[in-house]
């Protein structure tokens, strides 16, 4: 494949504005999801089995490490699903001047640790 | 020509398409069944599994699993041609390349089954 255009990956030779990091977290809170929802299904799946199984699913929830674990995986959630938000925005032409990519990377960062602390609340 | 046999949509265009219109499912989605749990703060087994058995969810629920198939797959696949490349890998990139998006095509399938099966 011929492809002549300039790019530059080298992730250690670049530069890395907030909306680059911001960028990052997402690809990296995306493949966590990914290896996450195996959890997340293997949870779905035993709690929707029986009333047996929903009890078992409760009491897995109640231990500290578990509720660590599922933190996680909704702090990532969480996390892809405000930067998707703004990466949709972007797509309408919405904040795509350099001032708006740093407002709207401050702004994602500013919702998700809302949301993570209230996940995190809910969840203990 | 074909220039790439490894995406989804043969396209970068339909590819990028694919990503929005399943990320809009998969929030969709997400704000469902948090919603759900708002609404059944002391939730129990009868109401957990009266949600997903109802028809309209369980259609909700199945393409859920397809947008969050074609999202993971046209993700990693993004991130494998982005990193697993020439420039970071050397001669071998290509085999390592084709190993990863193997494991993730096998996983991505593996969810998709398992996933019609619990919710269908």
């Amino acid at each position: 494949m011929k492809d002549t255009r300039p790019k530059n990956l080298n992730l250690f030779a670049i530069k890395w504005p907030l909306a680059a990091i911001t960028s990052i977290a997402h690809r990296i809170s995306g493949i966590f999801i990914f290896i996450g929802v195996a959890i997340l299904l293997y949870l779905l799946e035993v709690s929707l089995e029986s009333a047996a199984g929903f009890d078992f699913v409760l009491e897995l929830l109640a231990k500290p490490l578990v509720k660590l674990l599922v933190w996680a995986i909704v702090a990532g959630l969480l996390y892809h699903l405000i930067a998707g938000i703004k990466h949709l925005l972007m797509d309408f032409g919405i904040g795509e001047s350099k001032q708006g990519s740093l407002r709207g990377a401050q702004l994602t960062i500013l919702f998700a640790v809302i949301a993570i602390a209230v996940a995190g609340v809910w969840i203990w | 020509m074909v220039t790439n046999v490894t995406n989804l949509g043969r396209s970068g265009l339909g590819d990028w398409l694919i990503q929005r219109f399943s990320a809009v499912i998969l929030a969709a989605y997400t704000l469902c069944i948090l919603g759900s749990f708002l609404v059944h703060p002391e939730m129990d087994y009868l109401q957990w599994r009266a949600i997903f058995d109802s028809t309209a969810m369980r259609f909700f629920s199945v393409i859920t699993v397809l947008a969050l198939c074609a999202h993971a797959w046209i993700g990693m696949w993004t991130i494998s041609t982005d990193y697993l490349t020439s420039v970071q890998l050397g001669s071998r990139a290509t085999v390592y390349r084709i190993l990863f998006q193997a494991v993730c095509a096998l996983i991505t399938v593996v969810y998709l089954l398992w996933g019609i099966q619990i919710l269908w």
